[in-house]
C-alpha cells in the first residue's frame, strides 16, 4: 500500500515535471521575451558593444528567433555564460536556448541532454606560430611549447594530435585568449592553438600580424550550434527552421535588402519560385506548423538578414576578423551550410 | 681689577647637532645603512626599484590618451617614440569608462547610481561619525559639490540636477540642525538605492519597506511580554506574510492609482564597479548583524541554537566562495518551481552575505573571547539581562577590539565581488575587460583595463583600512 502510494506519488511527479516543462514555445509567448544563453563577449560570435548592443553570429540566430516567435528580433534577452555555467543554465530553464559557440559532441548530446539542432558555424581547431620560426605544417611542431586554453576540448584535441604524430610538445597552460596571447606575443610559447575562429580573431589584435601565420592544419572538427534541451522538439523545431530560414534566404538569394521586392514579386507572380512564396508566407501558412506567424520568414530577413549577409557583417572578410567562408559557404558553393526543402 | 672668575651672563645659541647626527643624514644612517648587512640590502633594493623602473616608467611614459582603437594606438607610440616602443593605450579607459563603472546601465540614467552613491556616503555618515555634527556637514557637502560635478560630467539633464541637488541641501539642513536624525536616511537608504538602482513603480521599495516597519511595529509591541526572541520571531512571520501574499496586490493598486516611478533597469545591465559595489555594500551592511547573532548564538548555552550556529559557521567557512556562487546560479533553480524569475544578482548578493556573515561571526567571536570574565559578571551584578548586557557591555568592547579583525575581512569581501564573473555577471575586472576586449578595436589589449580597475579597487580598500585606522585611534579607551 505505502509502495504503491509512494510509486503514484512518483508517477504523478513525473508528469507533472513532464508537463510543466513542455511547451517552451508557449512560456517564451507568454514571457514575451526570449532568453538566449550567449557568450559573455567573444568578438564576431556574441559581445555587447559600447552602448550594450549585442552582435554576433551567435547573436543573430537568437534574434531570428525571436523574429520567428514575436516578430520583432529585439525581444531577446541575452543571458551571459561562462563556460562552466552555460549547460548548467540551458538545463535548469534559465536560458531556452543556447548559442553560444558551443560543440556539438557525442556525449554532450546524450550525457548532458542537450539536443544541437543545427550548426551554425563549422570550425576547427588550428595553430598559428611566428613566421620566423620557419614552420609551414603543425607536424613540425616537434619539440615545441604550445599555449593552450586549459579545461577546453582544445587540450584534449591537441593531446591527441600530438600522440597520432608521434612528435613530442610542452604545454603552457593560460586561463584565456587574452592571456594566451599576452604569452604568445612575450615568446613564452613557440605555437598558440585554438578554434581557428578565434585564431583569426586573435591574430588580428596582435601588435604585428604579419609576423605570424596560422598553420593550414585543421587538427579537429568543432561543429557550432544552437542548443536546445531534451524533451522539447517542438522548440527545437522553432529555433532549427528560423536558422534553417536564414540559409534558404541566401539560397534564393533574398536579402534584407530586397525581401519586400521580392515579396511583391512573389504576390504578383504565381509562377514565381514556389519554394520562396512558401517561405514568404505568400501562398500557404508554413508557419502554424511549428506554432509561429506565417511572416515569420520575412520577419527574419527583414530584421536580421540571410545567413550570409550575417557572416559577412560579424566575422567575414571584410571585418578585422576577416574569415572565408570555407566549410560555412552553402552546399551549392562547395561548403556544408545546407538546409532542408521547406515544404 | 677683574676677577679671575669669569661669568657668562648671557646663553649661548644652541649649537645644531654634528651633521652626522641630524636630517636626512641621520635617518639614512640609522634606517637604512645601520650596519654592514643593512647597507648592502639597502643597495640591493635600490638596484631592484631601478631596474623595475627602468621597466615601467619609459612603458607610462609612452602613454597615450587620444586614440579610437589598439591599432590607432600603437601607431601614435610608433610615430613618437620610434617601431619598437611599447606603451599603454589609456584611450580605451577614456572611451569605455562609463562600462568599467556602470557596465551597460542605460547612458541617460547614470544620474541614478550617481546619486544613489552620494546618498549613501552621507548614510554613512552617522554610523562613521555619530552625532558629530562637523563631519556629518563636511561629508554632506562634499558630496553635494561632487555630486553636482559629477553629473554635470555625465552630462545629465538639468532636471534631474536640480531634484538631485535639492535632496542634498535637504539633507545638508538636517546635518547641519540634527546630525543624529541622519540615521533614518541610513535605515532607508537600502530602499532609496534600490529604488534609484533599479527603478520600476516607487510602490515597489515603499512595499518591502512597510514590511520592515510591520516587522518593527510588531517586535515592539511583543517583546515587552514574551522576549526578544519571540517578538523577532513573531514579528518576521508577520512581516513575512505582508511580503510574500499581501505586498503585491496592495503595491499593485497603488502603481495603478499613482504611477510614480523610474524606467526599470534589467539586472543584466548592471554591471563594472556599480555591481560591486551593490553587492559589496549589501553584503557589507547585512554581514555584520547577522554575523552578530551568530557569534553570540554560537557562545550560547542553549544546545539547539549552538549547534545551528557551528553548523552554518563552520559549513559557508569550509567551502570556497566560488562553489557557494555556483550553488546559487545553478542549484536553486532546481529546487524552484518552474519559471520562477528570481534574480541572479539578488541570488549572488544572498549567498555573498551569507558566506560574509560567517567569517564575521568568527571575528567577533574572537572579540568576545577576549573580553575578562569580569565583564560579564559585572553585567550580571548589575542585574542586566542578556540582551541589556550584550548591547552595553559585551558588544561595545568586543566590536572594537575585533575592528580590524572586521574590516579586514570587509576589504577581502569587496576584493571577493570579481569573483562573480565566474556565473557570468560583469564585474569590473573581468566581465567588462572581456566585453572590451571582444570589441574589435581593442583587441589584444592586456594591461590597461587591469590597472584601471586595480587602482580603484585599491583607493577603495586603502580608504576603508585608513577608516578603521581612525576608529581604533577614537575608541582606544585604555591606558597603555
Amino acid at each position: 500500500m505505502r509502495k504503491s502510494v509512494f510509486l503514484g506519488t512518483v508517477a504523478a511527479a513525473t508528469l507533472f515535471a513532464g508537463l510543466a516543462s513542455a511547451g517552451t514555445l508557449d512560456d517564451v509567448k507568454a514571457r514575451g521575451q526570449l532568453l538566449c544563453g550567449s557568450n559573455t563577449g567573444l568578438t564576431g560570435f556574441g559581445s555587447p558593444d559600447a552602448s550594450g548592443n549585442w552582435t554576433g553570429l551567435d547573436v543573430d540566430v537568437c534574434r531570428a528567433v525571436a523574429a520567428a516567435v514575436f516578430g520583432d528580433s529585439t525581444k531577446v534577452k541575452f543571458v551571459p555564460l561562462t563556460g562552466e555555467t552555460r549547460f548548467t543554465a540551458l538545463q535548469s530553464g534559465e536560458v531556452d536556448v543556447l548559442v553560444r559557440n558551443s560543440t556539438w559532441t557525442y556525449s554532450r548530446d546524450t550525457d548532458l541532454k542537450l539536443d544541437f539542432v543545427a550548426v551554425n558555424y563549422y570550425d576547427g581547431q588550428g595553430f598559428m606560430v611566428k613566421k620566423d620560426l620557419g614552420v609551414s605544417s603543425a607536424k613540425e611542431l616537434d619539440g615545441a611549447t604550445v599555449c593552450i586554453q586549459s579545461g577546453t576540448t582544445t587540450e584534449l584535441n591537441l593531446a591527441d594530435f600530438f600522440k597520432t604524430n608521434k612528435i613530442s610538445y610542452t604545454p603552457v597552460n593560460v586561463a584565456d585568449d587574452a592571456e594566451a596571447l599576452r604569452q604568445f606575443e612575450a615568446g613564452a610559447c613557440d605555437a598558440y592553438t585554438t578554434d581557428a575562429s578565434g585564431l583569426a580573431a586573435s591574430r588580428a589584435g596582435l601588435s604585428s600580424p604579419q609576423d605570424y601565420v596560422i598553420l593550414p592544419e585543421i587538427i579537429s572538427k568543432e561543429p557550432l550550434g544552437p542548443a536546445v534541451r531534451h524533451g522539447d522538439s517542438a522548440w527545437g523545431d522553432v529555433i532549427r527552421w528560423s536558422y534553417f530560414t536564414m540559409l534558404i534566404a541566401e539560397e534564393k538569394g533574398i536579402t534584407k535588402a530586397n525581401v519586400d521586392e521580392i515579396v511583391k514579386a512573389a504576390t504578383d507572380d504565381t509562377n514565381y519560385d514556389p519554394e520562396v512564396r512558401r517561405l514568404l508566407g505568400v501562398d500557404g501558412d508554413m508557419g502554424k506548423l511549428m506554432g509561429v506567424d506565417a511572416k515569420f520568414a520575412y520577419n527574419i530577413i527583414k530584421q536580421v538578414g540571410n545567413y550570409g549577409e550575417s557572416f559577412e557583417a560579424n566575422v567575414g572578410t571584410n571585418t578585422p576578423i576577416g574569415l572565408a567562408r570555407g566549410l560555412n559557404a552553402l552546399w551549392t558553393q562547395g561548403g556544408l551550410q545546407y538546409a532542408p526543402p521547406l515544404r | 681689577m677683574a676677577s679671575p672668575l669669569f661669568v657668562r651672563n648671557d646663553m649661548l645659541p644652541p649649537l645644531p647637532p654634528p651633521a652626522g647626527e641630524r636630517g636626512v643624514v641621520k635617518w639614512l644612517r640609522e634606517n637604512l645603512f645601520s650596519s654592514v648587512l643593512n647597507s648592502v640590502l639597502t643597495l640591493l633594493a635600490c638596484l631592484a626599484v631601478l631596474w623595475l623602473a627602468s621597466f615601467i616608467l619609459p612603458w607610462l611614459a609612452h602613454s597615450v590618451w587620444n586614440a579610437s582603437s589598439l591599432a590607432e594606438c600603437r601607431e601614435k607610440i610608433a610615430a613618437s617614440f620610434g617601431p619598437e616602443a611599447a606603451g599603454p593605450c589609456w584611450a580605451v579607459i577614456r572611451l569605455r569608462w562609463n562600462q568599467f563603472l556602470f557596465g551597460l546601465y542605460p547612458q541617460a540614467e547614470y544620474w541614478r547610481p550617481t546619486t544613489a552613491a552620494a546618498l549613501m556616503m552621507v548614510s554613512l555618515s552617522p554610523v562613521l561619525y555619530y552625532g558629530l555634527r562637523r563631519p556629518a556637514l563636511n561629508i554632506t557637502v562634499t558630496m553635494t559639490v561632487l555630486l553636482v560635478l559629477a553629473l554635470i560630467g555625465l552630462g545629465t539633464d538639468w532636471g534631474h540636477i536640480v531634484l538631485s541637488v535639492a535632496i542634498m541641501l535637504a539633507l545638508m539642513a538636517v546635518a547641519a540642525t540634527a546630525p543624529k536624525r541622519l540615521l533614518w536616511l541610513t535605515l532607508l537608504f537600502p530602499f532609496i538605492a534600490f529604488f534609484l538602482i533599479w527603478g520600476g513603480p516607487i510602490w515597489t521599495a515603499v512595499g518591502t519597506l512597510a514590511g520592515f516597519v510591520i516587522f518593527a511595529l510588531v517586535w515592539q509591541f511583543v517583546q515587552k511580554p514574551l522576549g526578544v526572541v519571540v517578538g523577532a520571531g513573531v514579528g518576521l512571520v508577520v512581516a513575512a506574510i505582508w511580503w510574500t501574499s499581501l505586498q503585491s496586490s496592495v503595491t499593485g493598486v497603488l502603481a495603478a492609482a499613482l504611477p510614480w516611478g523610474l524606467p526599470y533597469v534589467v539586472s543584466d545591465n548592471i554591471g563594472g564597479f556599480l555591481l560591486a559595489f551593490v553587492i559589496g555594500i549589501t553584503a557589507i551592511s547585512a554581514s555584520l548583524p547577522i554575523g552578530v547573532l551568530l557569534a553570540l548564538g554560537r557562545r550560547s548555552d542553549m544546545p539547539l541554537i549552538h549547534s545551528l550556529s557551528v553548523g552554518f559557521i563552520e559549513f559557508f567557512r569550509g567551502v570556497p566562495l566560488i562553489t557557494v556562487l555556483f550553488a546559487a546560479n545553478f542549484l536553486l533553480l532546481y529546487f524552484l518551481p518552474p519559471r520562477t524569475n528570481f534574480d541572479l544578482i539578488l541570488r549572488v548578493i544572498i549567498v555573498v552575505i551569507i558566506f560574509a556573515s560567517a567569517y564575521i561571526a568568527e571575528v567577533i567571536r574572537g572579540g568576545l573571547a577576549a573580553l575578562p570574565r569580569g565583564q560579564y559578571e559585572a553585567a550580571d551584578a548589575l542585574g542586566l539581562d542578556y540582551w541589556q548586557a550584550q548591547r552595553l557591555i559585551i558588544m561595545p568592547q568586543a566590536l572594537k577590539i575585533s575592528i580590524p579583525g572586521i574590516v579586514s575581512s570587509f576589504i577581502g569581501l569587496f576584493k571577493d565581488t570579481t569573483l562573480v564573473a565566474l556565473v557570468g555577471l560583469m564585474d569590473p575586472l573581468q566581465g567588462v575587460t572581456k566585453i572590451v576586449r571582444s570589441d574589435n578595436a581593442w583587441k589584444g589589449l592586456y594591461w590597461e583595463p587591469y590597472i584601471f580597475v586595480g587602482g580603484i579597487f585599491f583607493l577603495v580598500c586603502f580608504s576603508m583600512s585608513r577608516y578603521s585606522m581612525y576608529l581604533e585611534r577614537k575608541l582606544k579607551t585604555d591606558h597603555r
